[in-house]
């Protein structure tokens, strides 16, 4: 217990010590947060998260079929996107979309820039994702829908793609409850999400242990009930797999 | 209605047809022998176009695709349509039902209407002997009823040949009757096919003619019987014998 008689660990035991009166304070502010923290959540977390996921998957559909199509300026393009956006973190790209941008007078709002740099993270690496999803299944489906005299189109659309699906929901699932919580960095570039909000409630009454952390429980409730519908799908497209 | 002139195909420096030359008549069954390695399942497979030859010209009724030059990929798509093929592995789509299986040919391949396609996809479900099967997803599928939707399927695209690559080599063998009289019932109704099998009886009680296939060349060609009692080629005579 020697860290105890250390003097900061002492501060930080005599900040909890029992104290109706703190009480009172820490469950009005808790109280009186939440509702802000909650409207950031479902006026710029959530709606960022569904726009640039759904933006993202499907960029990285496109990403993933560049990949794999025979045509080598389609695989080159895709290879350096994901290099790019792989290999920078996501907080520099926000940065140079909205700070570096602007400063050269391409001006770009916070809410649109962050659709923007998630949107461009999510295809890069739900691309990966995809490809491997499309790579899982046998070849032998491919022929067979050859056989029948079907395009490849016709051959992704109807064959490929919807077993491709099955295999990526767990994955992709990760990727969607990854993104949840990398929507706080937007924060940085001034879109008043969640995290922002619960900075700036902190900022004025200074209980920053309380607000981060119950920012944090909020993230993990809602954390909690996407996997649970990623549960469903799961259950929804085992239907037809054999256990 | 089937004829393949000057059939080449290679893989890298591996030559695995070395120029086939074969005619199949309108209604006859063709089944093709020899051992692993011979190039049998690379032949059926070039008359579907799943592989692409290297040189020669292979014509189904009056439409001929010639590979001495490319062949452009809708040319292939439309030459496939003379043909079907039955695989090893059955090859279902397995998030589809037995009944999507056959369905999915007619209605994205031939556009027809989607009630049309599941009356001729129960018809033919019925035809293999699955009419109560319908609903179920491959899976819930024995393998000799998976490989019966999977001719149901080859059937229901309406070819003018029907391929069988090796249809019952991964059953077990109380499973490979019941895919083998549904095969017999289509050669009683004269549907062109070519069939490559390991099954002698097979060979023997449906066959026309039996060709006998080895190193990627057609070594002799017979009706069956002339085949099993009295085979010409001594590298037949050969093959015949390691098989009893």
């Amino acid at each position: 217990m020697k860290f105890l008689r250390n003097g900061s660990a002492k501060m930080f035991w005599n900040n909890f010590s029992f104290d109706p009166d703190k009480m009172e304070r820490y469950l009005d502010i808790a109280q009186s947060s939440l509702l802000p923290l909650l409207e950031g959540a479902v006026v710029y977390t959530l709606p960022l998260t569904l726009i640039t996921f759904v933006l993202g998957l499907a960029l990285a559909i496109l990403t993933a079929l560049a990949r794999i199509s025979t045509i080598k300026p389609f695989q080159w393009i895709a290879r350096i996107y994901v290099s790019a956006i792989r290999g920078t973190p996501l907080l520099v790209q926000l940065f140079i979309l909205f700070y570096g941008l602007g400063s050269v007078g391409i001006v770009i709002d916070p809410f649109p820039a962050a659709v923007i740099g998630f949107s461009l993270n999510v295809g890069a690496y739900a691309s990966e994702v995809i490809r491997a999803s499309i790579l899982s299944i046998p070849k032998g489906q491919w022929e067979a829908a050859q056989m029948m005299g079907m395009s490849y189109s016709q051959t992704l659309r109807r064959v490929i793609l919807p077993q491709a699906t099955r295999v990526s929901i767990p994955p992709l699932s990760n990727t969607f409850i990854g993104l949840v919580k990398d929507t706080s960095l937007a924060s940085a570039i001034l879109v008043t999400e969640m995290f922002r909000r619960a900075q700036e409630i902190a900022a004025f009454n200074y209980e920053v242990l309380l607000l981060y952390t119950e920012v944090a429980i909020l993230y993990w409730i809602i954390c909690f009930l996407l996997s649970l519908v990623q549960g469903r799908l799961e259950r929804r497209f085992d239907r037809y797999v054999s256990r | 209605m089937i004829s393949i002139t000057g059939l080449h195909k290679q893989f890298g420096e591996l030559e695995v047809l070395k120029g086939i030359d074969l005619q199949v008549n309108k209604g006859q069954v063709v089944v093709v022998i020899g051992p692993s390695g011979s190039g049998k399942t690379t032949l059926l497979r070039c008359l579907n176009i799943l592989e692409v030859p290297t040189t020669g010209s292979i014509t189904i009724e009056n439409q001929t695709a010639d590979f001495s030059k490319p062949v452009h990929k809708r040319e292939i798509e439309l030459f496939r349509r003379n043909s079907a093929m039955v695989f090893q592995n059955y090859n279902l789509f397995p998030h589809m039902t037995a009944l999507q299986n056959v369905m999915e040919g007619p209605m994205i391949v031939k556009k027809m209407a989607k009630i049309e396609a599941r009356k001729k996809a129960e018809k033919l479900l019925a035809k293999v002997g699955l009419g109560d099967k319908l609903d179920f997803y491959p899976h819930q599928l024995s393998g000799g009823q998976q490989q019966r939707v999977g001719i149901a399927r080859a059937l229901a695209l309406e070819p003018k040949v029907m391929l069988f690559d090796e249809p019952t080599s991964a059953l077990d063998p109380e499973l490979v009757g019941e895919v083998l009289q549904v095969m017999k019932d289509l050669a009683d109704e004269g549907i062109t096919m070519v069939v490559v099998t390991h099954e002698m009886r097979f060979a023997n009680d449906v066959a026309d003619e039996v060709i006998f296939m080895d190193q990627g060349k057609v070594i002799e060609r017979s009706k069956p019987i002339d085949m099993f009692t009295q085979p010409k080629e001594e590298r037949t005579k050969q093959f015949l014998n390691l098989l009893q």
